[in-house]
């Protein structure tokens, strides 16, 4: 946790406030349960809104009959796709101009998934509101549909979509020739991995409140990633833009399973059919059953090396199930593509990246989007083709490590440092001694995975993200910023990074996040963009802010602007500590003077245009977080069981904003990863969901889980303020491949399917007499 | 969740409930099926109970009752007649402690601010409850005992390090306190 040199051999620049491990406000209200989240809003006359969700995978309307329902004491409305202005807004979820879709908001006449929604009601009480949806006549036909990835990508096979092929999105990737590069090679390795389905499971569930305003605006109050869905809203109610505001409140986890809209659209349709407020929390079996989850990946790899373990070349396929809607499956697989190598030089590559459509439940965006299952995948290749050279997996990675200025497989240059050396080292040497097995049957292991992650949208999105920043009269300072916080800590690092220009202190700040209405719009908090974007856009409002105030101050002080110290909430003059004014103060002399206190500013993102579609050439992200995880652990060959002992986590922030808000992000994203690895599952059957319960969606329980080390180096160079890195999603990639080295080492057995469950394992170890299989 | 807070005559077989939340007495209609956690949130307000599951196994909802922690999901508001409960809002009176009085926080709730315990504070307010009976009946508990305590209590956000890291600076705290 203690920030290191620059890796480089620089110091860190010395900052006031930014690098230091401040107290959140926002933590202070969340301990004292103050915090008022989505589900917590309660406005008078309000109504229980409810879905009635489809009970089969795939299944014709025959008949849909709300007749029942309406008539029903206490149900004020009963609403099917029909009575909406529009049920979907048609999009382009590639944002290249290659799909034209719309996603039901309601199904109309037929149901793709299990748990789509059908119809919506809001009564006067939950009691009532579930009546109701007992009373719906639905006279379903059912379907076969189509529930394997792999057949639904076949020539011929079913379609999920009258008149459209399953496979929706086809990314390439071509660099050199993979066959030149194979035919030179004197170890090739070919395998075949499988990521599972897994859901966010944030302990809040999707839940808001919607009501129409005095004015008229219908105003949703709502656990969501991304407030600019007001647009979308306005379009489904038929409403002007303006005529729809969302106030997005501290949410209890994202994850990105609130980037795509979820109560939103149905309780803004029952407030506005009944202009009545309306309540609506999901229960956390609906949450399960059909929120979109983590896509599950088919990845098959063909990976070549020269004698001292240079990579010579990729081959990479891809498929992804994405359910029946693209949603953002288009850019997780786009993701996918890019770091498909990881962070290694590949002179020769060939990728591609499909999704397809089936009645499995809809996949969409998760934390390491894409990204983190290819770390699965491509760091048991370094593993196994270091193996089959007879090296140490450390040292093929050292060999391939990507360096500044070398070309991704996109043909762009890796624009900063790439710290990989110093964080495998760093990740390494944390696990200390080597544990001894507590059993005559147990077995330790160790793993590394190394990984990339992108932060920032791609660069033909043409990102911007704006914030307001005004002095008050007794000095305090006001920051607008229509941010999502999602509990990363959004909201109070844009006070720290204006508490570092402007001199206020922190307490003297007051953050507004979420409000589309009246905070400046910054994008959605998703894609590890926030701290880059806004942060960014925080910290040119303060400096322009600063320039406005500061000859003022030095007309006060009758000093040199280049003088002036903005430090604990007084404007000074460097080298005279009696030399200082209040910056209340100062307020008071740019009203005199009508000077402006207040500011809007808006950070522009890179821009430019997708890259080229058959080859992938182009420039794709803003900037990668690198990383480094290094796990421990002791498998029972008895029972298949692996236990997690140790696990360092180390990644190179650029700069930290605030160091323990960093480590946590990293612990936090980490152990989502070794959930992943070790236990949880979406399963399915012919698209019908098994796990619609936390009591068998199996997560870490605060027993299953070791200390997790975290690890920052801060480089200083990245593309946020201060030089910062994006973190949010970065640690969740390398555990998959962390944890699935560690169980090869200690069993000589390299899982290549997740989840590693004690069967799998058990399994493996059972079946491997005779067979071969590399570690 | 219902949201009717006292509507006798539409549901006849409603019983007025009587208890202590966080110190003071409250009257509650409820009906027999009700839970603890809907007449909490949805008739009296206590909107810090949260609801990540509604079956027993997140912890989110965990109040104390009689001092003890108990899922208020998968208890009946019923059982509460008579007796008190306690939420997240009545632990720094609870704590009636020397280091209350330099705050509105028990020193666990310090201690989560100090450690950044708490991302987005959807767990907090049941990790708090269970951390403070855990230490009420175990005063100097070891990392390993403190995850077990806790092992009822999912976080999504943490992975638990930090949250353990302060549970253990209160422990560590309070021994400080008992030699001086
Ligand atoms: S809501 Fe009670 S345990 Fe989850
Ligand atoms: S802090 Fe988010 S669930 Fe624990």
């Amino acid at each position: 946790m203690i920030p290191e040199p620059r890796a480089d051999g620089l110091s860190p620049a010395a900052y006031r406030v930014v690098g230091r491990a401040l107290p959140r406000f926002d933590v202070a209200d969340k301990v004292r349960g103050a915090t008022q989240y989505a589900a917590d809003w309660q406005m008078p006359g309000m109504l229980v809104g409810r879905i009635l969700r489809s009970i089969y995978p795939c299944a014709r309307i025959r008949r849909l009959d709300v007749a029942r329902a309406r008539a029903l004491p206490g149900v004020a409305v009963v609403l099917t796709a029909r009575d909406l202005p529009r049920s979907g807004v048609e999009e382009d979820p590639t944002g290249a101009g290659l799909l034209r879709f719309t996603t039901p908001i309601l199904a109309d006449g037929v149901v793709r998934y299990q748990g789509e929604p059908v119809a919506i009601v809001a009564a006067a009480s939950d009691a009532s509101a579930r009546a109701a949806l007992a009373a719906i006549e639905v006279e379903y036909e059912p379907l076969p549909g189509v529930h394997d990835a792999e057949a639904a990508a076949r020539r011929g096979a079913e379609r999920v979509h009258e008149g459209r092929d399953n496979v929706f999105v086809h990314w390439k990737l071509r660099r050199g020739d993979v066959e030149t590069g194979f035919r030179g090679a004197a170890a090739v390795v070919e395998r075949t991995y499988r990521t599972q389905r897994v859901d966010h499971a944030y302990l809040e569930p999707e839940a808001g409140v919607a009501w129409v305003d005095a004015d008229g605006v219908i105003t949703v109050r709502a656990s969501s990633q991304v407030i600019e869905h007001f647009r979308a809203l306005a379009e489904i109610l038929g409403l002007p833009h303006n005529r729809v505001r969302v106030i997005a409140p501290f949410l209890g986890g994202g994850f990105g399973g609130k980037e795509d809209m979820t109560v939103e659209p149905y309780v803004a349709a029952l407030a506005w059919a009944t202009g009545r407020p309306v309540r609506m929390v999901w229960g956390r079996d609906e949450s399960l059953l059909a929120r979109p989850k983590r896509h599950a990946f088919v990845m098959r790899y063909k990976t070549g090396a020269a004698r001292d373990g240079s990579l010579l070349a990729q081959e990479i396929s891809l498929l992804a199930d994405a359910g029946p809607y693209p949603l953002l499956s288009p850019r997780v697989l786009f993701a996918a593509l890019v770091v498909g190598c990881g962070p290694y030089r590949v002179p020769h590559v060939r990728i591609d990246a499909r999704a397809v459509f089936t009645n499995n439940v809809p996949a969409s965006a998760m934390r390491g989007f894409g990204a983190m299952q290819m770390t699965f995948a491509y760091e048991a290749q370094m593993d196994l083709i270091a193996h089959a050279l007879g090296m140490p997996p450390a040292a093929i990675r050292e060999r391939n490590f990507l360096r500044k200025g070398d070309r991704l497989p996109t043909g762009e240059a890796a624009g900063t440092y790439v710290a990989l050396p110093e964080l495998l080292r760093r990740a390494q040497d944390a696990l200390g001694e080597r544990s001894r097995p507590s059993g005559p049957t147990a077995r330790v292991g160790r793993g590394i995975a190394c990984n990339m992650q992108p932060y920032g949208r791609t660069v033909w999105f043409q990102d911007r993200a704006s914030a307001w920043l005004g002095l008050e009269a007794d000095g305090s300072l006001v920051i607008r910023a229509g941010v999502p916080d999602l509990g990363g800590g959004q909201a109070a690092s844009l006070a720290q990074i204006a508490a570092e220009v402007l001199g206020v202190s922190v307490e003297r700040i007051r953050v507004h996040v979420g409000d589309s209405a009246l905070t400046p719009l910054a994008g959605g908090t998703f894609a590890t963009r926030q701290l880059y974007m806004s942060g960014n856009a925080a910290l040119r409002c303060a400096r322009e802010l600063r320039a406005e105030i500061a000859p003022v101050a030095a007309a006060l002080l009758e000093a040199a602007e280049a003088d002036l110290e903005f430090a604990d909430d007084h404007v000074g003059v460097a080298g005279a500590p009696d030399r200082r004014v209040s910056l209340a103060r100062v307020v008071a002399e740019c009203s005199r003077r009508g000077v402006p206190v207040s500011r809007l500013s808006a950070f522009q993102g890179e821009r430019s245009a997708p890259p080229d579609l058959d080859t992938g050439q182009g420039r794709t992200f803003p900037d990668y977080t690198y990383g480094c995880h290094a796990a421990e652990v002791e498998v029972d060959t008895e029972t298949g069981e692996t236990r997690l002992l140790k696990y360092a986590a180390c990644h190179d922030v650029g700069r930290a904003i605030n160091p323990q808000s960093v480590a946590g992000q990293i612990q936090g994203g980490a152990a989502m990863g070794i959930g992943q690895a070790l236990g949880e599952e979406i399963a399915l059957e012919a698209g019908v969901n098994l796990t619609t319960l936390f009591a068998n969606y199996l997560m870490p329980t605060a027993p299953d889980l070791p200390d997790i080390q975290a690890i920052v180096l801060e480089s200083g160079e990245g593309r946020g303020p201060f030089g910062a890195r994006g973190i949010g999603e970065p640690p969740t990639g390398p555990p998959l491949a962390t944890i699935a080295a560690a169980v090869a080492d200690a069993t000589g057995v390299r899982p290549l399917e997740l989840p590693i469950t004690p069967e799998r394992v058990f399994r493996a170890l059972a079946g491997r007499a005779g067979t071969k299989e590399g570690r | 969740m219902s949201a009717a807070a006292g509507a006798p005559r539409e549901w006849p077989d409603r019983v007025a409930l009587r208890f202590a939340l966080n110190g003071r007495a409250v009257d509650a209609w409820a009906a027999p099926h009700d839970t603890l956690l809907a007449v909490l949130r949805d008739t009296l307000g206590a909107t810090e109970v949260k609801y990540g599951c509604g079956e027993g196994v997140c912890g989110t909802c965990t109040v104390l009752l009689d001092g003890a922690p108990i899922n208020a999901c998968l208890t009946l508001g019923v059982h509460a007649q008579g007796r008190t409960i306690t939420t997240v809002r009545g632990l720094a009176a609870a704590a009636g402690a020397p280091g209350t009085a330099a705050g509105d926080m028990h020193p666990l709730q310090r201690a989560f601010v100090a450690h950044e315990a708490a991302q987005c504070g959807f767990c907090t307010p049941g990790m708090l409850l269970t951390a403070y009976a855990l230490l009420a009946d175990h005063p100097h508990p070891t990392r390993a005992e403190i995850r077990t305590a806790l092992g009822g209590n999912l976080c999504r956000c943490t992975g638990y390090t930090r949250i353990v890291d302060a549970v253990e600076a209160c422990v560590r705290a309070r021994q400080g306190g008992d030699r001086a």
